[in-house]
């Protein structure tokens, strides 16, 4: 059971470059947990100690933004995309 | 002298002036940081009087030079007196900064114009945005004066002069089976992955220095003075928090005297995520699904929300919202009164300024000016069943006067 993580370019200095980084987990927070353990410190850069995601960045499952999803409970399939991306919007 | 480098908003590292948008460290947007080389306000101001008629007269607030041979000269229209709306408000002293002027029709000649100058410093070969109708438009045209690839993204089902004023220019128009939320997130992806110029993207931090040229103007134009109030319409609120910085940057520079002016925010009450969070009184906006005929402010997920709260907040203005059917309305006064057509952007404005009047929350004399941000032509279905048909006659004086004479006063 694998799902894909898009790393956004602030990230990439902790995942040694990589751009797209397979993980396992049920759910986004056990996919972040294990995104943490091969990459120390990414975790932090995506949410606070609540487990609330930092305001400036947003995250994607199957393009849909976890806020209109089950934020870190989103559960995950296999295959599914997880995207991180900068919280930047508008013209 | 002018722009020295990027700096976080949010925790103050800072960068050189390189193509990102984005802080390493806590993800913060980055804003251009400036030097005036210590010259007087009196110095400054008589480089703009001798500067073009257009926003490069403010070129010295810009983050990247005025490339001649690219440059549509967006800006600085007159600052119309509106009397006749005024009246109608009870309001004494309202402008309209009207920028259906521009060669695009709507403020983003400004940004987009900046934008470009800042491609041409950082040499990219594909000029990018993601838009709801009015970037596309403007990123399309000034690409095609500068000779550049232009693919501009938008959602499906924007108004069809949009689509069709962006097509002339012949750049590559991709239409996304999505909201604006899902083309901004593409597009966040697409720049990450490849080396294009997004502009309200990765070259965003230039690109939103353009809106600054919003305020400045004002300013120039009222007699180098602050107005007390402005009333911008917010999708991203990216151009209200400019608008602000504007307003600052001149009275730091001693350019005009020292006054807080009230920054007033017009959201559509079907996309209002900083009205509800102004109104419920917290910090945090929660996204929405946008659900309005105002398209070109169909944004649910603002990330200058919190900055548009807490300059609103901060300068004793106010976040407030309307309704599709006073929007309309509100067009159709702007067009009745002062002879200015513009799209649902400006209906929200006008909207909420009329709400605002109406409830005595302005004060009479306070000089108010009202951002038109885009204009009529390029949105004719938010009022074209509501308006009335033509009279229709035969050519002949009794017609005439059967049909129109007779309802005309005399």
């Amino acid at each position: 059971m694998s799902v894909r993580v898009r790393i956004p370019t602030p990230l990439r200095q902790l995942t040694n470059g990589e751009r797209l980084v397979e993980v396992g987990g049920a759910d986004l927070g056990q996919a972040l947990d294990e995104l943490d353990r091969r990459f120390p410190g990414l975790r932090a850069r995506i949410v606070d100690e609540q487990g609330e995601v930092l305001r400036f960045v947003n995250i994607f499952v199957n393009e849909r933004d976890i806020r209109f999803l089950g934020g870190l409970r989103t559960p995950l399939a296999d295959g599914a995309e997880v995207s991180i991306v900068p919280a930047m919007a508008g013209g | 002298m002018g722009a020295t480098g990027l700096m976080c908003r949010e925790c103050g590292r800072r960068y050189a002036l390189d193509p990102i948008f984005v802080c390493d460290a806590c993800f913060g947007p980055l804003e251009v940081q400036y030097d005036h080389g210590g010259l007087s306000g009196e110095a400054l101001r008589a480089r703009i009087l001798s500067g073009p008629p257009s926003i490069w007269r403010y070129q010295d607030f810009l983050p990247v030079q005025r490339v001649p041979a690219w440059d549509l000269a967006p800006g600085y229209h007159p600052l119309i007196r509106a009397e006749r709306l005024g009246r109608a408000l009870g309001l004494r002293n309202l402008y309209l900064k009207n920028d259906t002027r521009n060669p695009t029709w709507s403020f983003k000649d400004r940004v987009v114009a900046v934008a470009l100058a800042a491609v041409h410093k950082f040499d990219f070969s594909v000029v990018s945005c993601a838009s709801t109708g009015n970037l596309a438009n403007a990123v399309a045209a000034h690409a095609a004066k500068a000779g550049l690839r232009a693919v501009v993204f938008i959602p499906a089902g924007i108004e069809r002069a949009k689509v069709v004023a962006t097509s002339a220019y012949r750049p590559m128009l991709v239409e996304v089976e999505g909201t604006y939320d899902d083309v901004n997130r593409l597009c966040l992806e697409i720049g990450e992955e490849h080396r294009w110029a997004i502009a309200n993207v990765n070259m965003r931090p230039y690109y939103s220095e353009g809106a600054k040229t919003l305020a400045f103007e004002v300013a120039e134009q009222l007699g180098w003075r602050a107005p007390d109030r402005v009333v911008v319409p917010v999708g991203s609120g990216n151009m209200f928090v400019k608008i602000e910085k504007g307003f600052d940057e001149f009275q730091r520079l001693g350019m005009i005297p020292e006054h807080t002016v009230r920054m007033t925010a017009a959201q559509a009450e079907g996309c209002g995520p900083v009205a509800t969070a102004y109104h419920a009184q917290t910090d945090t906006v929660v996204p929405v699904i946008p659900n309005t005929l105002a398209k070109s402010l169909a944004i649910g997920n603002p990330a200058d929300g919190p900055y548009v709260l807490d300059i609103a907040r901060r300068t004793g203005g106010t976040v407030e919202a309307v309704s599709d059917e006073e929007t309309v309305a509100a067009i159709r006064l702007l067009a009745e009164t002062e002879g200015v057509f513009t799209e649902p952007a400006g209906g929200v404005t006008v909207g909420v300024l009329r709400k605002l009047a109406r409830a005595g929350a302005i004060d009479p004399d306070e000089t108010v000016v009202a951002y038109i941000t885009g204009i009529g032509l390029k949105a004719l279905e938010a009022v074209e069943s509501r308006l009335e048909a033509p009279v229709r006659i035969k050519p002949t004086l009794a017609s005439f006067e059967e049909r129109v004479l007779q309802a005309v006063p005399a």
